[in-house]
């Protein structure tokens, strides 16, 4: 395309470099998404989406402005402005059951050392902290307790009043980098290479009671922890710099399991250790984990692996699923997968079964229908050394979206309204599928038609 | 676009521009005899038969009092234009027909001149021996110096085609009047600030005269006067007399507006932008005006650095002084207003009256496809209706709806199968002329009021019996204002039908008329007539419309007008009160403009006794009006409008029929505003017209371009479909010219995505973003072989998807496979059609039958919803797809393109009113190929 473009001869070096990330064409049958909405509003790089309720979704990025929009219209609902730095968090307060009144509430945080708790319904400020020593970098809500907490050089516990209801020392000046919430009022922070676990102590009489222990310091990661998952009651998974994967267990807090180098494990042979080691470190760095009950999907470099905790092993994965860096992946209901990534487009994966009789090969040239010669030597890898198994697993490509011109930092899917993508390129974007959003409008029409009488026509 | 192309003809003079393809010549026994006029560049279409000028033009003419009928000036103002035409003669022919001057400065019973706020009359007229047919538009001016204070003018749209005139009439008379209307407002400040001269002069003399007097009287101590004293004294009292007649007449001319302006709508006369240039030129001339004043009193701000000068006793009336010019009447700024108009109108009503029918039914047409007509229609016809909205908070008084109403009243399909009928419904009944006339009668009966000079009187009858003893014989075909009020009345007897004095006037016009005469006067038609009988325009309060007429032939009235009888009534009683005051005084006050009431008016006493006429301000009629217009100048900021309907007692109880009466006065002010509103036209020119005139060249270069990119491009098709499916072509290229011509060329094939503006933009160059496709659905984007050229094709790379690109250099295109059948039948390079505006039409008119296809599929309830509560979605869909395919006939891509159309209908359709349309992309992952010449 490109190519043609450019027209022969012209055509300047370094274009001309075969990306081996597994495209798909034009054609995308099962891609749902052919409408989108732009969404402008932020004039900086949109880092933030949290869903609010089934229609209204948030947005914040390092221009320091949370917006609120409509996830239908793609209308902005509220410009909330009190940030003077970039936002480095946001998180949904949802009501809880104990309230009366139905809020919808939302926390900041930002670099400028607050916190400020935003009315949704209302879009006014509704309290703000900022006696933090430092900037927070995570709040979580336990909503089991109604309170939330907030994660910087220590930890702090709140109440939906915005009381404080106790707080740990300070821990490094590095921080907490993300928080997960564990069962039995404990919770899970990662601090650099650590994993601290912090146990709640409560009390339903007053502030007094509460307070906030550390329970265990688990140093098992050789570098910084970077993803923190919760994938069951059970379980949580953490992923680190180096590209190691733990799997812990949610109530003793001890390693389930323990995967490293699982970016080539099955194939390649210990012997191409040291080339693994020249590699970029971003290339093997878990960026994020999601999980459903039965897998943990690891965003590792560019590429997507699928790691069954059953089976203990990687059953699925891309080794470049996008071009450059994955930032983000979520596993959707309906058993697709999505992911976002620096080069600005966000691909839809299915995670398909196989089942394969034991003695027949791999089908090698699988891939090699997205026209590209290596990627059957790569494509595909899955789960071969073990041929008693008869079910194969892979991780298909079904559909890319393509809109953002820079990194997309992060997406929310609505089951409803489609898909949100937010991105450096300071947009955000709102995919829906063409053929609902027709019959929506349909619909909106004859109502509206019946509203006015029918049409008034001159005729 | 509703009309197809092989309806018209069109001989529009700019289509001769285009290049003309050459055809193989017929064998001569093949060849029809050539059109006679064929060498002067004719056609057969235009009845340039016998006439001696070539195409239309605007002649202005005015009744001199000197020198009589003589023409100003023509728009355009090119001797070429009417050629060997006599304007002269026409002048005379045009004016010969004016009954509106009949203009007295003294009427019976009154003792001071009045002044008269006469309409205009309309008038159709044609000679058939010189071929002219006019549409004549009767005005007066006010001049202080001329007699009666009145100067007749007559604009006139003069044309060989006496069908298109009568055709065209309503246009025309809007289009007139409007530019009456600005030049009468010219001329209105221009005499009021003409009589403050006046006024100061008297003031002047009559001070200098006073003082004479009293040294006389001091000088003189036996208690008798001299000759000398006595004679001083009348001339006194004659200045007196003179100044109370002055403030009167700059009273009436000054509540001119305010009468207009009555309405709660209140709209300054003035345009905003005129408003400003006539302020800065007034601002720095007047100081002393009051700022508090609303606008409309600046145009009649005072000049205080004119020093006044003594008047001559007898300052008799010299008939070789110069007249003023139309310029010096109206003021210049409004002149030049006028002219501009003018020469609007002149460019409007250009060409044949076939092609500006057709065009006038599509306009009115398209006003009915308010569902769909923005896909594809040109934005300024679909601006009218805003337009029409502002004026509109009582839609009834808009002068587009009441012509909407009267072309609804002759139906427009007539006029497509025969302009005969439509004429003839129009048409006004043939009066037979009386033979016998003399001419002499004829000639009195012309001018029988304004001419009160003698000898003025026989240079006129010398000179209208010139021209008529060239044997020729004026024939008066009909009155359409007698007709059409005869209709009326004889249909809508029950409604009050509105004046007479037109009607009676009319008539004495049919009877003045010479048999022998070639001028036929093929119908008379004031003002009033056009606008339907319950729309009239009155003026309760002030206008004493022509009481000579009433007084005379009052007998003729079939008005049962409750406003006319109020008038009447008014007057009468106004007679009444006009007590014969014996003692007048030599006033000392000095004279205020404004203040005179009733109560306060000073008491004139002459203390010396010498009995003079006595002086009274007249008063209007309802003297509401007054205290309305002080108050209304005091209060600035309220809406003058509404406060004056509060305040005026008068106007109030005057109005039995309120509720028509207020109708009638929109109906009034709205002609009056959307005057202004064209005034204010020139300097930002902007909805109809121009913008008209300018698409009309636009369409015929795209639909040229077009025709030439369907027969040099054998892809069109695809490119094409890519438009009307709401994928975003871009035609890259390295060369401007060409790039823009090709969106030019593609332009007329994209779909509007609202009411806004096309989304085309035709040429950009740096990279593109997702919001570029949303935005716009064709780009011409400059090809640059650099390093950042190379990041506007990545981008294009990037988003491939949603894009077709044409390369305009290699001449290749890559976009998605069309395999319908509609797009064939649209750009059939085979296409016998040749010219750029013919195969614009073409388009256009396929177009709107693809709207009417996606009209019937997004307006079909059952395609889109199920019909009962146990169908499926699925049943649904294929009952969609069923009648695509079936009903409306389309096959494979078509079906797209009638979706995306029917998705803009809907996002068009449901759009919130305050939030309007948020823009969708809508996209189809389908894969693209790339097509070579």
């Amino acid at each position: 395309m490109l190519r043609w473009l450019i027209g022969g001869g012209r055509e300047p070096q370094g274009l001309a470099e075969k990306s081996s990330v597994q495209t798909i064409g034009e054609e995308q049958i099962q891609n749902p998404y052919t409408e989108l909405l732009v969404l402008k509003g932020h004039h900086d790089i949109v880092r933030f989406l949290v869903q609010v309720d089934d229609c209204r979704f948030a947005s914040a990025g390092d221009d320091g402005i949370v917006l609120l929009w409509n996830a239908q219209s793609g209308e902005k609902l509220f410009e909330l402005h009190g940030h003077t730095q970039k936002i480095t968090a946001l998180a949904a307060f949802p009501s809880s059951d104990a309230c009366e009144e139905k809020s919808h509430l939302i926390l900041t945080a930002s670099a400028d050392r607050a916190v400020i708790v935003w009315d949704c319904d209302t879009g006014r400020q509704v309290q703000k902290v900022s006696c933090f020593h430092s900037t927070v970098k995570c709040l979580t809500v336990l909503q089991r307790l109604d309170v939330w907490l907030s994660g910087g050089s220590d930890l702090c516990v709140w109440n939906r009043k915005l009381d404080l209801l106790c707080k740990t020392s300070h821990l490094t000046d590095a921080g907490i980098s993300t928080l997960v919430e564990l069962p039995k009022n404990c919770v899970a922070a990662a601090v650099g290479k650590e994993l601290i676990i912090f146990r709640l102590l409560t009390s339903r009489d007053g502030s007094e009671g509460w307070d906030v222990l550390e329970v265990k310091h688990l140093v098992d990661h050789q570098d910084n922890i970077l993803s923190l998952v919760s994938v069951s009651d059970l379980t949580f998974a953490t992923g680190s710099h180096v590209g190691e994967l733990i799997v812990w267990d949610a109530l003793d807090w001890t390693k389930q399991a323990y995967e490293c180098n699982f970016w080539d494990s099955p194939l390649h042979p210990d012997a191409q250790q040291e080339i693994k080691l020249s590699q970029n470190q971003n290339e093997i760095s878990v960026q994020h984990l999601t999980s459903d009950e039965e897998c943990v999907f690891a965003a590792v470099g560019k590429g997507i692996y699928v790691y069954n905790l059953q089976m203990k092993r990687v059953i699925a994965f891309q080794r470049t699923a996008h071009d450059s860096t994955v930032l983000h992946i979520e596993k959707l209901p309906n058993r697709q997968l999505v992911s976002c990534s620096e080069d600005g487009s966000v691909r839809i994966w299915e995670l398909r079964e196989r089942q394969q009789l034991p003695a027949e090969p791999v089908p090698a040239g699988f891939f090699s229908i997205w026209g590209f010669g290596r990627a059957n030597k790569q494509a595909n890898q899955t789960a071969k050394k073990t041929p008693e198994i008869t079910t194969t697993y892979s991780l298909d490509l079904i559909g890319d979206l393509i809109g953002h011109s820079s990194a997309v930092q992060m997406f929310l899917y609505f089951s409803e309204h489609g898909l949100v993508t937010c991105s450096a390129d300071h947009l955000i974007l709102l995919w829906k599928d063409g053929e609902r959003e027709s019959r929506l409008r349909s619909l909106t029409l004859f109502q509206k038609l019946e509203q006015n009488d029918g049409l008034h026509l001159r005729f | 676009m509703i009309s197809a192309p092989d309806v018209v003809a069109f001989t529009k003079e700019d289509d001769f521009e285009e290049e003309v393809y050459n055809e193989p010549a017929l064998p001569e026994e093949y060849s029809v005899p050539l059109f006679p006029f064929a060498n002067h560049g004719a056609n057969p279409w235009s009845k340039l038969s016998g006439s001696k000028f070539t195409r239309d033009f605007i002649l202005i003419s005015e009744f001199s009092e000197q020198v009589g009928p003589q023409p100003l000036l023509t728009i355009p103002d090119d001797a070429k234009v009417f050629g060997t035409f006599d304007l002269n003669y026409f002048s005379l022919r045009i004016m010969s027909v004016d009954y509106q001057a009949s203009f007295v400065g003294h009427p019976p019973g009154c003792a001071y001149p009045k002044l008269n706020f006469v309409e205009d009359s309309k008038v159709v007229l044609g000679d058939s021996k010189e071929g002219a047919f006019a549409y004549v538009h009767h005005l007066t001016l006010y001049d202080l110096e001329a007699r009666g204070f009145v100067r007749p003018f007559c604009m006139a749209y003069i044309s060989t085609d006496e069908h298109k005139i009568m055709q065209l009439f309503q246009e025309l008379s809007t289009e007139f009047s409007k530019a009456s209307e600005c030049l009468k407002t010219g001329n209105r400040k221009a005499f009021a600030s003409e009589l403050e001269k006046k006024l100061k002069d008297l003031d002047y003399t009559r001070t200098v005269l006073h003082t004479e007097t009293e040294i006389q009287k001091k000088s003189n101590e036996k208690g008798f006067y001299t000759t000398q004293a006595i004679e001083k004294a009348n001339e006194l009292a004659n200045v007196e007399k003179s100044i109370i007649e002055h403030q009167d007449l700059l009273k009436q001319i000054r509540s001119y507006p305010y009468r207009k302006l009555k309405d709660s709508e209140f709209q300054p006369y003035e345009p905003e932008c005129a408003l400003d240039s006539a302020d800065t030129s007034l601002e720095q001339v007047s100081t002393t005006s009051n700022p508090d004043e609303p606008d409309e009193t600046h145009l009649y701000a005072r000049i205080p650095s004119y020093t006044p000068k003594l008047i001559k006793a007898k300052s008799a009336k010299c008939f070789d002084k110069k007249l003023k010019t139309l310029k010096e009447l109206c003021d210049v700024y409004f002149f030049t207003q006028t002219l501009d108009q003018l020469n609007q109108i002149e460019k409007t009503f250009r060409g044949d009256a076939c092609y500006l029918l057709t065009n006038q039914i599509g306009r009115e047409l398209l006003k009915q496809q308010v569902i769909t007509n923005f896909l594809f229609e040109d934005i300024f016809l679909l601006e009218e209706r805003p337009v029409e909205k502002q004026y509109g908070g009582c839609p009834e008084s808009n002068q587009d709806t009441t012509y909407a109403k009267s072309l609804e009243e002759f139906p427009i399909p007539k006029v497509l199968i025969s302009l005969e009928s439509y004429k003839s419904s129009v048409e006004s009944v043939p009066i037979k002329m009386d033979q016998e006339t003399e001419d002499t009668q004829e000639a009195e009966e012309t001018e029988p009021i304004a001419y009160n000079h003698q000898d003025n009187l026989e240079y006129l009858d010398a000179d209208l019996k010139g021209s008529i003893s060239s044997g020729e014989s004026i024939e008066v075909l009909g009155t359409e204002k007698s007709a059409a009020a005869l209709t009326k009345s004889e249909s809508q007897a029950s409604l009050p039908v509105q004046p007479s004095p037109q009607v009676v006037r009319s008539k004495a016009v049919s009877k003045r008329t010479i048999s022998e005469d070639s001028i036929e006067v093929l119908s008379t038609c004031p003002s009033e007539s056009l606008i339907p009988d319950d729309f009239k325009a009155s003026y309760p309060s002030a206008i004493n419309e022509e009481p000579y007429a009433d007084d005379e032939e009052g007998g003729l009235h079939f008005d049962p007008n409750p406003d006319n009888v109020d008038e009447m009534e008014g007057n009468s009683e106004h007679e009444n009160l006009l007590p014969v005051d014996s003692a007048c005084c030599i006033g000392k006050e000095s004279p205020n403009f404004i203040d005179p009431l009733p109560d306060q008016a000073p008491k004139f006493c002459n203390e010396d006794g010498v009995v003079s006429i006595p002086p009274q301000p007249y008063k209007q009629v309802d003297q509401g009006f007054h205290v309305n217009f002080r108050d209304y100048s005091t209060h600035d900021g309220v809406p003058g409008g509404l406060l004056m309907y509060e305040l005026d007692p008068h106007y109030l109880t005057s109005s039995r029929d309120t509720s028509k009466m207020s109708l009638d006065e929109y109906s009034d002010s709205t002609s009056f505003i959307s005057s202004t509103a064209s005034t204010g036209l020139d300097r930002t020119p902007s909805p109809a017209h121009r913008v008209a005139h300018f698409s009309e060249r636009h369409k015929r270069k795209a639909g040229q371009n077009a025709l030439r990119f369907i027969r040099q491009y054998p892809f069109a098709h695809h490119a094409i479909y890519s438009l009307l499916s709401g994928r975003t072509l871009i035609v890259l290229g390295e060369e401007e010219a060409i790039v823009k011509k090709l969106v030019t060329a593609l332009s007329i094939f994209v779909p509007n995505c609202g009411a806004y503006a096309k989304p085309v933009k035709p040429w950009f160059s740096s990279p593109l973003h997702i919001m570029d496709f949303q935005k716009w659905k064709l780009i011409g984007l400059q090809r640059v072989a650099s390093p950042a050229g190379v990041n506007t094709l990545r981008s294009l790379s990037r988003y491939s998807r949603y894009i077709s690109i044409l390369d305009a250099d290699s001449k290749t295109l890559r976009c998605p496979l069309y395999k319908g059948t509609l797009i064939p039948r649209l750009a059939d390079h085979r296409t016998q059609i040749k010219r750029g505006s013919n195969y614009y039409m073409h388009v256009q008119t396929f177009l709107t039958q693809l709207c009417s296809k996606a009209f019937l599929y997004t307006f079909c309830h059952h395609l889109h919803l199920p019909i009962s509560e146990q169908e499926t979605e699925e049943a649904v869909v294929s009952r969609r797809m069923n009648f695509l395919k079936l009903h409306l006939g389309l096959v494979n891509e078509d079906i797209k393109v009638v979706q995306y159309l029917s998705e803009l209908l809907k996002l068009q359709f449901v759009q919130d009113p305050v939030r309007g349309i948020n823009p969708v992309l809508r996209f189809d992952y389908v894969p693209s190929f790339l097509y070579k010449i």
